[in-house]
């Protein structure tokens, strides 16, 4: 097994998978605390009008989608600071994006190009990433990750409750556009290893799964990241050792994923079963009423 | 220009397109109302996996794409209450189910040029009899939501009120949910699982920003749907470049003014509204609440911050 190490595809393929399930993971953490799943969804698929029409332009479709996706998300930002309950506005766009994105696609097929460039993007062609991919991942990953520890605090606060973290002073809507931007790069390289239509499996499942299990910020992130490389490296070992039919590395992430949010859904029903049904606010302090 | 209507697969495109456009709308009025944009997205993603599936075993597509929603939709309406968790419930079964997708498409080693078809669609490759079949589903599912019509828009606006009045909330939404899906499994074989949720959504949430009444949102969405899917066909037909382009495009194009307009005249509204009851708003736009309620949620989930 560890022979196949020694190639160069493999190498890239687990170097790529493990910066991005760590990005994703972390950033995905915010994403289910700020409920902006369906932002990241958006996101991805304006990564595939990306891809593709960096195809077209003959690009790398690693910039194609960072571009673009980032692009977006200074669009999204700009609609307001709240991306809660924007669900209509979102849709809309990511309707816009997919058009976009079969357009493109078609026009690299009339090109004469191969027709499986589009099934690539929507699946996601890790073992066909290239060491220039490797590169930028590193750079962005590291780049937005430093980012990310930098703002942890404020943007921790302003994402539980803004309205209280702007009445202190934390500039709530910087912060958010600053987060999509984040965002944007995280779900860019996700579909580099998992595709458009899959990358809810190392963006949101592990953070969704690990929510359930602890409520303390830095445990769950550390044990989403821990789920999220666990899924990818077990994905690519599956996928190279083989069962004999060759299946894709994207259907083993996905699958691991999904059955572990649905695990840890039940692991928390049966440790409590009341605990997400009525929960005090934090900052409204319970003031006991005297009876004399 | 105008001689490509004399073609009869034009002809069939236009009948099955008008079809779907009609029953997308309303659909798409209720899923908005309901919070439910994102099921609306992932459900045909989730049939087209199961078009996959069906594929692989060698039976008709329909009955994979039939199988894959349904389940999809009790899940949906079983799992997620909150609108918060529901979200990621919805994103992870896409995931679950596109998983598999992807699992049959490489364990098929045939053609798959039909499966493609599901994901983009091929509305000018119907036969007549694809038609019969559209027309005849859609005119059932129609009938189902003329019954449902008034407990289910009740239930949407204010589900607190309905279920203490005896309406069936839950059911109804589980019932909504699953005739959703037999829709899109009948509709993304004629215009594709990405543009399906363009003509679900599009004329519904340009509509809901012009009108207030329930009733015109959803008479002028369909109107809307209707010349989105007319004027895409006829584009497509006389360009190279793929219906759900245009559609997608001229969707996002009207929409677009009418978003940033509509301020101008929903605060009007809203300002005379309040003046003369005094009350709340009945909009299906009113998401301040769900807001407060998801941020305290999300607040209580975050021990030993914010101190």
């Amino acid at each position: 097994m560890f022979q196949l190490l020694q190639y160069d595809f493999v190498q890239n393929a687990f170097l790529a998978g493990s910066f991005i399930a760590i990005m994703a993971a972390t950033i995905g953490y915010f994403v289910v605390l700020r409920a902006q799943a369906f932002a990241g969804e958006a996101l991805a698929d304006i990564g595939f009008a990306g891809a593709t029409g960096a195809a077209i332009l003959g690009i790398g479709s690693l910039l194609g989608m960072l571009g673009l996706s980032l692009l977006a998300a200074i669009g999204i930002g700009a609609l307001g600071e709240r991306v809660r309950g924007r669900d209509i506005e979102i849709g809309m766009v990511l309707s816009f994006a997919l058009g976009l994105g079969v357009l493109f696609l078609s026009i690299y097929i009339q090109s004469g190009a191969n027709a499986n460039a589009g099934v690539s993007v929507l699946f996601g062609s890790i073992l066909t990433v290239t060491r220039r991919d490797v590169i930028i991942t590193l750079i962005t990953g590291s780049v937005s990750l430093l980012i990310l520890a930098f703002l942890f605090r404020p943007l921790l606060f302003a994402s539980v409750d803004p309205e209280v973290a702007q009445a202190r002073g934390v500039p709530v809507r910087l912060l958010s556009i600053v987060f999509l931007l984040l965002l944007a790069v995280a779900t860019a390289e996700a579909v580099l290893v998992i595709g458009v239509l899959l990358v809810f499996a190392l963006l949101i499942a592990p953070a969704a799964a690990t929510e359930r299990l602890t409520h303390r910020p830095l445990a769950a992130i550390i044990l989403s990241v821990i789920l999220g490389l666990t899924f990818t490296w077990s994905g690519l070992i599956l996928a190279f050792l083989g069962t004999g039919h060759n299946l894709p590395v994207s259907f083993y992430i996905s699958t691991m994923s999904a059955l572990t949010y649905f695990a840890s859904m039940l692991i928390a029903r049966i440790r409590s079963p009341r605990r997400y049904r009525e929960l005090p606010h934090p900052n409204r302090e319970h003031i006991p009423v005297h009876t004399h | 220009m105008f001689d490509i209507l004399q073609y009869p697969f034009i002809q069939n495109a236009f009948a099955a397109g008008t079809c779907v456009a009609i029953i997308a709308a309303i659909m798409g009025y209720f899923l908005i109302v309901r919070g439910l944009t994102f099921a609306g997205h992932a459900l045909p993603n989730i049939g087209f996996a199961g078009a996959a599936g069906a594929v692989l075993l060698g039976v008709d597509p329909v009955i994979g794409l039939l199988v894959f929603t349904i389940s999809a939709a009790i899940a949906i309406g079983m799992l997620g209450k909150a609108m918060r968790e529901r979200d990621i419930a919805v994103g992870i079964i896409m995931t679950f189910a596109l998983g598999l997708g992807i699992l049959f498409l490489s364990l098929y080693s045939g053609y798959a040029e039909r499966v493609y078809s599901i994901l983009f669609g091929q509305i000018v490759g119907i036969s007549q009899q694809n038609v019969l079949f559209t027309a005849v589903s859609s005119l059932l599912t129609l009938v189902v939501l003329l019954i449902l019509y008034r407990p289910l828009l009740f239930s949407s606006f204010d589900p607190e009120v309905a279920e203490a009045r005896g309406v069936p909330v839950n059911a109804l939404g589980l019932a909504f949910l699953v005739l959703v899906a037999i829709t899109v499994s009948i509709a993304v074989q004629i215009v594709g699982a990405l543009l399906f949720f363009t003509l679900l959504i599009g004329p519904a949430a340009t509509t809901a920003r012009i009108v207030q009444r329930p009733l015109w949102v959803i008479l002028l969405a369909i109107i809307l749907g209707i010349c989105y899917t007319w004027s895409g066909i006829f584009f497509a037909a006389n360009g190279t470049w793929p219906v759900s382009f245009y559609i997608a495009t001229i969707s996002f194009a009207v929409y677009l003014p009418i978003r940033l307009l509509s301020p101008l005249w929903i605060g009007q509204q809203a300002r005379k509204n309040i003046a003369t009851r005094q009350g709340t708003l009945s909009s299906g736009f009113q998401s301040g609440k769900d807001e407060q309620n998801d941020a305290t949620k999300a607040s209580g989930r975050v021990s030993g911050i914010s101190r």
